[in-house]
C-alpha cells in the first residue's frame, strides 16, 4: 500500500512540476501576476510530494518490504537500521529519487528565501527548476521507478553491497547530490536572466549565495567520497580519476570558475555573458555526469547497473535542457551590454585568467574521460586512459592557477600595475622558498616536484596573510590591529580561508605522494615490523561476528620510540550475502600522518592462527587533503554569510522606494 | 573458541581458496628486488577483468596469472620494455594504464597544452580589444547629463 | 548566425559522440591478434592423453578455436549452439579447455600435485562433455592458462576463427549467439573456405 502511495505521489509531483514549469514562465512573459503567483506554492507542493514519496520508499526499506523489487535488490533483514535507510540511495532508482528530493528542496529553499527578489524573477527561476524536475520525474516514472512490485514478494533481500555498508554511504551521496543538484539553482537564475533580458549586477548578487552554497556542498561531497575510498578500499588510494569521480570534479571546476566570475559581475557588471555561460555549463556538467554514470557508455567501478533505454532517455533530456539553454544564450548574448571597463592588467583580467585556466582544466578532464569513447567511436583503436595521464597533465595546468591565486588579491579593480603587485608580494617569496627547500629535506628526500608543490602552497598562505595584513593596516583607522582584523568583511575572510584551504590540500597531496611508505610482510603472532619509525606488533587474529557478517579480527600494537600508543584492529569480513571478502583497514589518524594496517590472507589457509600477510602504510599529511577541502568549504560558507546577502540588512541599505512598488 | 576459529575460516576461505591478493603475494615474495620491479610494472598495466584497476591492485584470476607471468619474465632476465610489449601484443593498447604516445593519442596528450595556449591567446586578444572598445565611450554631453538626472529623479518602475 | 552558436555546435558534436557511445560496449577489448598468426602451442588432447595437438596440425584447414571450462556459466549458454554447429558444418571446432581446475576457485591449489590436477581436470572435462554434448573435433587442455594468455583470453568463453594459413581472422569474446554465428562467423568461414 505504502509503495503505491509513494508512486502516486511521484505522479502527482510530475503534474505539479509541469504546472510549475509552464504557468509561472508564461505568466512572467505575459505579465499575468496570477500565474506568476503560482510559482512559490507549486514549488512547496512539489517538495512536499517528493519528500512524501521518498519517505514511503524509506519505510519500505525500514520495514523490510521485499515485495518491492528495489528493496529486495538492495536490502536484507539482517542489515543494520542505518544501512537500511542509507540503502534507499544505494542503487540507481533510489539515488534518482534522492536527486529529485534534493532538487525539490533547493527549489523550496529558493521559494522561501527570496522575498526580496521581484516576483517575476522568482517565477522564472522556479519555473525553470520545475521544468528540470518534470524531466527527471518523467525519467523516473518511465524507466526507473523504485516502487516496482515483485509478486510474489521475495523471502529475503539480496543485501546491500558490502562495500556500501559503511557510514560513508550515509553521508557522501546526500552531500554530493546537494552540491550537484544545487548548481541547478545557479542555472535557473541564469535562464531567468536570459529570458527576461535582464542581465545585470543585481542578478549576480542574488545568484551568488545560492551558487556558493552549492559549491560548498559539492566540495564537501567530493572530499567525503575521497576519504571514504581511502579508508574503505584498504590500499590507501584517495583519488582514481575514475569516470564517476571525474563526473563530479568537472562541475566543481566549472563551479569554482563561476563563483569567481560572479564576483566580477556583481562588483563591476562585467563578464555577464561569460558568467551566464558558466552557470549553464556547471549544471550541464552535472547532467552530463548523471548520463555518464548511468548509461553504460564508460566503465567505472562506481557505475550503476546500466540499461541502454535509460541512456537514451537521459541523452534526450540532456539535449532538451542544455540544447535549449545554449540556444537561448546564443540568441540573447549579443544584446547584452558590455559592463565596466578595465585595463589589461587588473583584478578583472586576472580573475578572467583564472576562469580560463579552470575551464581548460575542466576541458582536460572531459577530454581524458571521453577519449576512449572517442577513439572507439572513430574506429581508431581501443585505449584506456587512467591516472597516469591525468596526474601527468593536471599538475602543469594547476601550477599557474595556484601561482595567480597569490597574486590576484593584490591587484586593484579596474586598473592595476605589475610593479605595484610585485612589490606587495615580494615578502611572500622568501618564506615560500624556505619551506619548499626545508620541508622535503626534513622528511628525507628532496625532489623538484615535491618542492614545487610546497612552494606553491606556502606561496598561497604567505600571500594570503600578507594581503590580509595589508588590508587591516589600511582600514585600521586608529583601532587595535586585532579589532581592525575582526571587523573585516566576511567575504574577505572567506576568500583567504578558502585559498588557504587549497594550500593545505596541496601540501597534503604533495607530502603523501612523495613520502608515503608501505610494507608487505608476513607476520606470525608475536612478530613485528617497522615502517617510518612506527613499530607494529602482531598479536594474533580472532573470530568475531557482526550483524550480517563473520570476521577475522586482527590485533596490532602500535608503538613509537618504544612507547606504546594504541591497539589497532583491522578486519577481514565475510558478509553472509557475498562471496568476496572485505577488508576493513585499521587507521591511526593524526594531524601530521596516518598509519594504516590491513590484513591480507593467512599464509596457510588451514591455520589462521599462524602467519598472516599484512600490509602497513605510513601516510604523512594525508588528512590535510580532506582538511584542506573542509577549510575551502568553510571559507565559502563564511563568504556566503557576508552582510551584503543578508535579507534584513538589505532593507536598510537599498534606496527607499514608494510604498506599493517592488524593490529592484 | 578453538574450534570456532578454524570453522569460520574454513567457511570463509572455502570460496576464495585460490584468490590470493597482491599483499599476500608481496609478503610471500622470495626476491624483494624482483617484487619491486613487479609492482612497478603491474602499476602500468590495466586489469582487463576489473577494468578500472591495475593488475597490481586487482585480485581477479587473470591479474594473478599475469603477475605470475611477469615474475617469471623478470626471472628470465627480460627488460621492462620487453615485458610491456609482451602484454601489448596479446591484449592490445587497452592494457596500458598510461596511454601510449602515438598517432591516435596525439590529441589526448597534446590537447591540454594546446587548449591552455589557445585559451590564453583568445583571452589576451579579447582583453586588448575590450580595452580599446570601451575607451571609445565618450563622456555625456551637458544635454544628456541633465536628461539622465531627470530620469534618476523619477520613480524606478522596477 | 552569431559566434555564440558555435557553442551549440560543439554541444551537438558531443551529443553525437555520446549517442554513438550508447551503441558501443566499453568493456569489449578487441584483440590485437586478428591478422596475426595463431600463437603456437602443444597441448595434451583430452580424449587421447598420450597425444598432443597444436595449430601446426591444422595448417591448411579453416578452423574454430573455442575457449571453455566446466565452471563457466556462459559456456553452458552457448554450448547448444556449438553442438548444433558441429552437426551442420565440416569446419573443425577445436576446444581449448582453460584452467579447468585452477579457474574454479573452489580448490586449494597448494594442496594438489600436478598429477592430481591433471587427472581431476580430465575427469571434470570429460564428465561435462558427456553431460552437455561434445561439439569439438578435439579438446586440448590448458591447465595453467599459459596458452590462454598467449591468445589474449580475458573472459571465457571466447571463440577464434583461424584460416588455412594459420592466421587468426576473427575473435569473439563472450558466448556465441545464433546471431553472431549466422551473421559474422558463417559468412567468414564461407569466404575463407573458397
Amino acid at each position: 500500500m505504502i509503495p503505491e502511495l509513494g508512486h502516486f505521489a511521484l505522479i502527482l509531483a510530475a503534474l505539479v512540476a509541469l504546472l510549475l514549469g509552464t504557468l509561472p514562465l508564461l505568466g512572467a512573459h505575459r505579465n499575468r501576476l496570477a500565474w506568476v503567483a503560482v510559482a512559490r506554492p507549486a514549488a512547496s507542493a512539489l517538495a512536499l510530494l517528493v519528500t512524501f514519496s521518498f519517505a514511503c520508499l524509506t519505510q519500505a526499506f525500514v520495514a523490510n518490504d521485499f515485495s518491492v523489487v528495489y528493496v529486495a535488490q538492495h536490502s536484507n533483514s539482517l542489515l543494520p537500521i542505518q544501512y537500511r535507510v542509507a540503502g534507499v540511495w544505494g542503487g540507481h532508482e533510489g539515488s534518482l529519487l534522492l536527486w529529485m528530493l534534493m532538487l525539490t528542496w533547493w527549489a523550496f529553499a529558493v521559494a522561501l528565501l527570496s522575498r526580496q527578489l521581484p516576483e517575476v524573477m522568482v517565477a522564472r527561476v522556479l519555473g525553470t527548476l520545475g521544468l528540470v524536475a518534470f524531466g527527471f520525474l518523467l525519467f523516473i516514472l518511465m524507466t526507473s521507478s523504485p516502487f516496482e512490485r515483485l509478486l510474489p514478494g521475495a523471502a529475503e533481500g539480496r543485501d546491500l553491497n558490502p562495500l556500501l555498508q559503511d557510514p560513508g554511504l550515509v553521508i557522501h551521496p546526500p552531500l554530493l547530490y546537494m552540491g550537484y543538484v544545487g548548481f541547478s539553482v545557479a542555472f535557473a537564475f541564469a535562464i531567468a536572466a536570459l529570458l527576461s533580458g535582464q542581465l545585470d549586477a543585481a542578478w549576480a548578487r542574488w545568484s551568488r549565495p545560492w551558487t556558493m552554497a552549492a559549491w560548498c556542498f559539492l566540495t564537501l561531497g567530493i572530499a567525503m567520497g575521497s576519504w571514504w575510498a581511502y579508508y574503505e578500499l584498504g590500499w590507501g588510494g584517495w583519488w582514481f580519476w575514475d569516470p564517476v569521480e571525474n563526473a563530479s570534479f568537472m562541475p566543481w571546476l566549472a563551479g569554482t570558475a563561476l563563483i569567481h566570475s560572479l564576483a566580477v559581475t556583481e562588483k563591476r557588471g562585467s563578464f555577464k555573458n561569460w558568467t551566464v555561460l558558466l552557470a549553464i555549463s556547471a549544471f550541464s556538467l552535472s547532467l552530463l555526469g548523471t548520463f555518464l554514470v548511468r548509461s553504460g557508455v564508460l566503465t567505472s567501478v562506481h557505475a550503476f547497473a546500466t540499461d541502454p533505454r535509460r541512456g537514451v532517455f537521459i541523452l534526450i533530456f540532456l539535449v532538451a535542457v542544455i540544447g535549449s539553454s545554449l540556444a537561448l544564450f546564443a540568441w540573447r548574448a549579443p544584446k547584452v551590454g558590455l559592463g565596466g571597463r578595465f585595463a589589461l592588467v587588473s583584478r578583472e583580467s586576472l580573475l578572467l585568467t583564472n576562469n580560463v585556466l579552470l575551464v581548460v582544466a575542466c576541458a582536460t578532464v572531459l577530454l581524458g574521460t571521453l577519449y576512449p569513447l572517442l577513439i572507439d567511436a572513430l574506429g581508431a583503436g581501443k585505449i584506456s586512459v587512467g591516472p597516469p595521464y591525468f596526474n601527468a597533465v593536471f599538475v602543469p595546468l594547476m601550477t599557474p592557477i595556484l601561482f595567480l591565486m597569490g597574486v590576484a588579491p593584490f591587484a586593484r579593480w579596474k586598473e592595476a600595475s605589475v610593479p605595484e603587485i610585485a612589490r606587495a608580494v615580494r615578502w611572500a617569496l622568501l618564506p615560500a622558498v624556505v619551506v619548499a627547500i626545508a620541508l622535503p629535506l626534513i622528511y628525507g628526500a628532496w625532489s623538484a616536484l615535491t618542492a614545487l608543490g610546497l612552494l606553491l602552497a606556502a606561496w598561497i598562505v604567505a600571500t594570503a596573510l600578507l594581503n590580509f595584513a595589508e588590508r587591516v593596516r589600511h582600514t585600521r583607522a586608529g583601532r587595535s590591529f586585532l579589532a581592525a582584523a575582526l571587523s573585516q568583511p566576511r567575504h574577505f575572510f572567506g576568500m583567504h580561508l578558502a585559498h588557504i584551504g587549497i594550500a593545505v590540500f596541496v601540501v597534503g597531496v604533495t607530502m603523501v605522494s612523495s613520502f608515503q611508505e608501505e610494507k608487505d610482510v608476513k607476520m606470525a603472532p608475536g612478530e613485528s615490523v617497522d615502517v617510518a619509525g612506527y613499530h607494529f606488533t602482531f598479536k594474533g587474529v580472532r573470530a568475531v561476528d557482526g550483524p550480517n557478517y563473520a570476521a577475522a579480527r586482527g590485533e596490532f600494537d602500535l608503538a613509537v620510540d618504544g612507547r606504546f600508543v594504541r591497539t589497532m584492529h583491522p578486519e577481514k569480513r565475510n558478509y553472509h550475502s557475498s562471496a568476496m571478502p572485505m577488508t576493513e583497514a585499521a587507521i591511526d589518524a593524526g594531524v601530521l600522518r596516518d598509519v594504516y594496517v590491513s590484513l591480507g590472507e593467512p599464509i596457510d589457509r588451514a591455520r589462521p592462527e599462524g602467519e598472516w600477510a599484512v600490509r602497513v602504510y605510513y601516510k604523512p599529511f594525508v588528512d590535510w587533503i580532506w582538511g584542506g577541502c573542509v577549510l575551502m568549504a568553510l571559507g565559502g560558507l563564511v563568504a556566503m554569510l557576508d552582510r551584503r546577502y543578508r535579507i534584513r540588512s538589505r532593507a536598510a541599505a537599498t534606496v527607499a522606494t514608494p510604498a506599493g512598488s517592488q524593490q529592484a | 573458541m578453538k574450534l570456532l576459529l578454524p570453522l569460520i575460516f574454513a567457511l570463509f576461505f572455502a570460496s576464495t581458496a585460490t584468490a590470493v591478493d597482491s599483499a599476500t603475494e608481496a609478503a610471500l615474495a622470495a626476491d624483494p628486488v624482483a617484487e619491486k620491479r613487479l609492482q612497478h610494472l603491474s602499476e602500468e598495466l590495466r586489469c582487463l577483468v576489473c577494468q578500472n584497476q591495475t593488475i597490481a591492485d586487482s585480485n581477479a584470476e587473470l591479474a594473478q596469472d599475469l603477475r605470475r607471468e611477469i615474475r617469471g619474465m623478470i626471472r628470465d632476465g627480460k627488460s621492462d620494455r620487453e615485458i610491456i610489449d609482451f602484454m601489448v601484443v596479446r591484449y592490445g593498447d587497452f592494457v596500458l594504464y598510461r596511454p601510449p604516445v602515438q598517432g591516435n593519442t596525439l590529441l589526448l596528450w597534446g590537447g591540454p597544452l594546446a587548449l591552455m595556449l589557445l585559451g590564453l591567446a583568445v583571452l589576451l586578444r579579447y582583453l586588448r580589444r575590450r580595452a580599446a572598445r570601451v575607451a571609445d565611450d565618450a563622456p555625456l554631453s551637458a544635454d544628456e547629463a541633465s536628461r539622465a538626472e531627470a530620469l534618476l529623479k523619477e520613480d524606478n518602475p522596477k | 548566425m552569431n559566434r555564440y552558436y558555435w557553442i551549440l555546435g560543439a554541444f551537438a558534436a558531443l551529443v553525437a559522440l555520446l549517442a554513438v557511445g550508447l551503441g558501443l560496449n566499453p568493456r569489449d577489448v578487441p584483440s590485437p591478434l586478428v591478422g596475426k598468426p595463431a600463437p603456437a602451442f602443444n597441448l595434451t588432447v583430452l580424449a587421447t592423453p598420450d597425444k598432443t595437438l597444436g595449430p601446426k596440425d591444422l595448417q591448411g584447414k579453416v578452423w574454430l578455436l573455442n575457449v571453455w571450462a566446466s565452471w563457466c556459466v556462459s559456456c553452458r549458454a552457448e554450448h547448444p549452439i556449438l553442438v548444433d554447429f558441429s552437426k551442420k558444418s565440416d569446419v573443425p571446432l577445436i576446444g581449448l579447455n582453460y584452467k579447468e581446475v585452477r579457474g574454479d576457485g573452489g580448490f586449494d591449489m597448494s594442496k594438489m600435485s600436478a598429477e592430481e590436477e591433471k587427472k581431476f581436470a580430465f575427469q571434470r572435462a570429460n564428465a561435462w562433455l558427456a553431460q552437455h554434448g561434445d561439439p569439438y573435433k578435439l579438446t586440448v587442455m590448458d591447465l595453467d592458462g599459459r596458452v590462454g594468455i598467449d591468445y589474449g583470453v580475458y573472459g571465457v568463453p571466447e571463440t577464434y576463427v583461424i584460416d588455412k594459413a594459420g592466421i587468426i581472422r576473427m575473435k569473439h569474446t563472450g558466448p556465441v549467439t545464433p546471431d553472431i554465428l549466422g551473421q559474422k562467423i558463417m559468412p567468414l568461414l564461407a569466404e575463407l573456405n573458397k
